[in-house]
């Protein structure tokens, strides 16, 4: 039985630009599905196909069990959008945009106005309630919006990079949300530019790039298929990458990368802390003083640039050289901080793939 | 952050009735978020209704006396003969405040969530029409009340009454309506609601200049006077000062001007018959 999102083969075109160039998605009911992809990859396209907001050139699309292209008002019935921009109209309060949403999705007035109330209290807006939204933060916002998407607490639920722009704390917040919806039941289909969110939030993850779904898996699994665990060492002096190198070189599993300017050197291991313990052991034997070291295993942005062959955010932009071709792959996304760099610093309080021993 | 989760999560919206109801439903609701806008931003009504009054002043003091409207270049003939125009233009100039009202929409996501609801597919853009109507009935009761204190005196050159008066004031709400649902097309099309702001007056200048609103067309040269006679906008000003008894009826033959209160009926539910046509596509197909 498909899932409560599935499609089948998606095409769309702008013009030259294929959008959308044969995406398949199957998303089981009650799960998240984690849709990655680098700035113009398709995920925005693909949602809003989904949402039927797009018509696609080609293939189907069936949400909550209805064709979208040809029941799309009662696809709209059964869906909730929340998308790029927190759409709330800024100069009505909050407690009206809930009311107005509520009509719109066929409600009367009066249950309209009773689920208003309640959907400002779950999401703690109840303070702000007549204030316009012109008013509210960036996270007030942002909740609302999804509040709005959830009126009528729809089967499966959409969302477009729900935390773009969010400071940590909100983002902790939005999370939060994220999670009790799913354990209601709710399907979600959740878009991202942050490894970490979809490592969080999905079940499961598609990576798409160029319009096309390029891997698919747990989280887990696609790591695993990127590559086992890798030792990091940063040496205090330049002069010491030599032996640390020659150390190295004996305990791993594979070829020492070298990054000069950084003193960092990785190298693929089996055999986890054991063999950290024995390497640190080693090199204080050799008197090889050490900044940094720790056992890596891959993050989702080694995933996304080993599969798409570019960072999640546009390294270009940052100035952190001309999208990292393969070759500069070690020293590219050193940790989640320094590879989502436009990400809003990576908070402690999220998993950390990376088990340092310091 | 509270917990509550919903049980199951089974649809609540209820089935939508569909049809003119819903249709009307809809748009209400839109309107109705419009016109609490409207009181939350009371500078963009304030300025709406500066404008034209400003033009009322001007026109009356500057160009007064010195403009012949028919045999006479009278202040007061060109006053009676002028208010007609300004009332016409002014409706036709909220054609910017829809244009930019939709396209400040889809900027901001509206657009994208309204589609994304169970709604009829005409109701923002009816809705924001209907609420554009009513920013334009106020606009227009705040100027009759100023061209009344400036000296305008309906029945100055035919005898009128209060049927034909309102008469003439519900033409012009009905070309002003048709001219927002330019506006709707308008803001649909263009990228900013600056652009829509001066997209949607710019060509409005050509459509109230070239007409008999400020001048007598019957002074103008052969095919530009033509063009006056046949623009949907000259008929409704003709039509007014028909109805008020304004002074300097067009004696052209064109049959807009024979007929002009027909003629303002056919035009402006043709222009939105074809321009909600037009614009209810766009939405439809909006790709924001």
């Amino acid at each position: 039985m498909p899932g409560a999102i599935y499609a089948e083969g998606l095409v769309k075109t702008f013009g030259d630009v294929r959008a959308l160039d044969g995406v398949d998605l199957d998303v089981p009911e009650g799960t998240v599905l984690g849709l990655l992809g680098p700035n113009g990859a398709g995920k925005t396209t693909a949602v809003r196909v989904l949402t039927t907001l797009l018509q696609p050139d080609s293939g189907r699309a069936v949400v909550a069990g209805i064709d979208v292209v040809k029941n799309p008002n009662e696809v709209r019935r059964n869906i909730g959008l929340s998308g790029q921009f927190a759409a709330v109209d800024e100069y009505l309060t909050g407690r009206e945009n809930l009311r107005m949403v509520g009509q719109l999705y066929q409600q009367s007035a009066r249950a309209a106005k009773a689920r208003a109330v309640e959907l400002l209290e779950r999401f703690n807006l109840t303070d702000a309630a007549d204030r316009t939204t012109k008013t509210y933060s960036g996270g007030m916002r942002r909740r609302l919006d999804l509040a709005a998407a959830l009126v009528v607490s729809p089967p499966v639920m959409f969302m477009d990079e729900p935390t773009t722009g969010l400071d940590p704390r909100n983002r902790q917040q939005l999370w939060g949300i994220i999670e009790e919806l799913v354990a209601g039941g709710t399907t979600l289909l959740l878009t991202t530019q942050y490894l970490e969110e979809a490592d969080h939030l999905a079940h499961d993850i598609c990576v798409i790039d160029h319009g096309q779904v390029i891997a698919r898996g747990t989280a887990d699994e696609l790591k695993a298929r990127t590559g086992g665990e890798r030792v990091e060492v940063v040496v205090h002096e330049r002069d010491q990458i030599t032996p640390t190198r020659d150390v190295l070189a004996g305990f791993g599993k594979g070829e020492v990368m070298v990054a000069e300017h950084t003193r960092k050197l990785t190298v693929p291991v089996t055999g986890g802390a054991k063999l950290l313990a024995e390497i640190i052991r080693e090199l204080d034997t050799r008197g090889v003083e050490i900044d940094d070291i720790g056992l890596r295993r891959p993050t989702l942005d080694d995933v996304f640039i080993s599969l798409t062959g570019h960072a999640a955010e546009e390294a270009r932009e940052n100035g952190e050289g001309g999208g990292p071709a393969s070759g500069e792959r070690p020293d590219a996304p050193a940790d989640p901080a320094t590879a989502a760099t436009a990400a809003p610093a990576t908070d402690d309080t999220t998993t950390d793939p990376k088990e340092s021993a310091k | 952050m509270s917990a509550v989760t919903e049980a199951s999560p089974k649809a609540l919206a209820p089935p939508p009735r569909g049809g003119v109801i819903q249709s009307i439903r809809d748009s209400l609701v839109i309107a109705r978020r419009n016109l609490i806008r409207m009181t939350r931003i009371p500078e963009v009504v304030l300025f709406g209704i500066i404008q034209p009054v400003m033009f009322v002043i001007l026109f009356t003091y500057v160009f007064g006396g010195s403009i012949r409207v028919g045999n006479s270049t009278s202040a007061e003939v060109y006053k009676n003969f002028l208010m007609a125009g300004i009332f016409a233009q002014t409706v036709t100039f909220a054609t910017a405040g829809s244009a930019a009202g939709i396209a400040d929409d889809m900027q901001k996501g509206l657009v994208d969530r309204f589609r994304s609801l169970p709604m009829a597919r005409g109701a923002v853009l009816t809705g924001r029409t209907v609420a554009d109507l009513v920013q334009t009935a106020i606009t227009l009761v705040v100027l009759a009340i100023v061209a009344l204190i400036v000296g305008w005196r309906p029945g100055f050159a035919e005898p009128t009454n209060i049927g034909k008066i309102l008469g003439a004031f519900g033409l012009l709400l009905l070309l002003g309506y048709a001219f927002t649902w330019i506006g709707a097309l308008i803001g649909l099309s263009v990228r900013t609601p600056e652009a829509a702001t001066s997209g949607g007056i710019i060509w409005l200048f050509p459509v109230t200049f070239i007409s008999n609103a400020f001048v007598d067309s019957s002074q103008m040269t052969p095919w530009l006077r033509h063009i006056a006679d046949w623009n949907p906008f000259s008929a409704t000003v003709q039509a007014c000062r028909q109805l008020f008894g304004d002074p300097g009826l067009s004696q052209s033959g064109a049959w807009p001007m024979q007929q002009p209160v027909w003629a303002t009926l056919i035009y402006s539910v043709l222009i939105i018959g074809i321009f909600r046509t037009l614009a209810v596509r766009k939405y439809r197909g909006a790709a924001g």
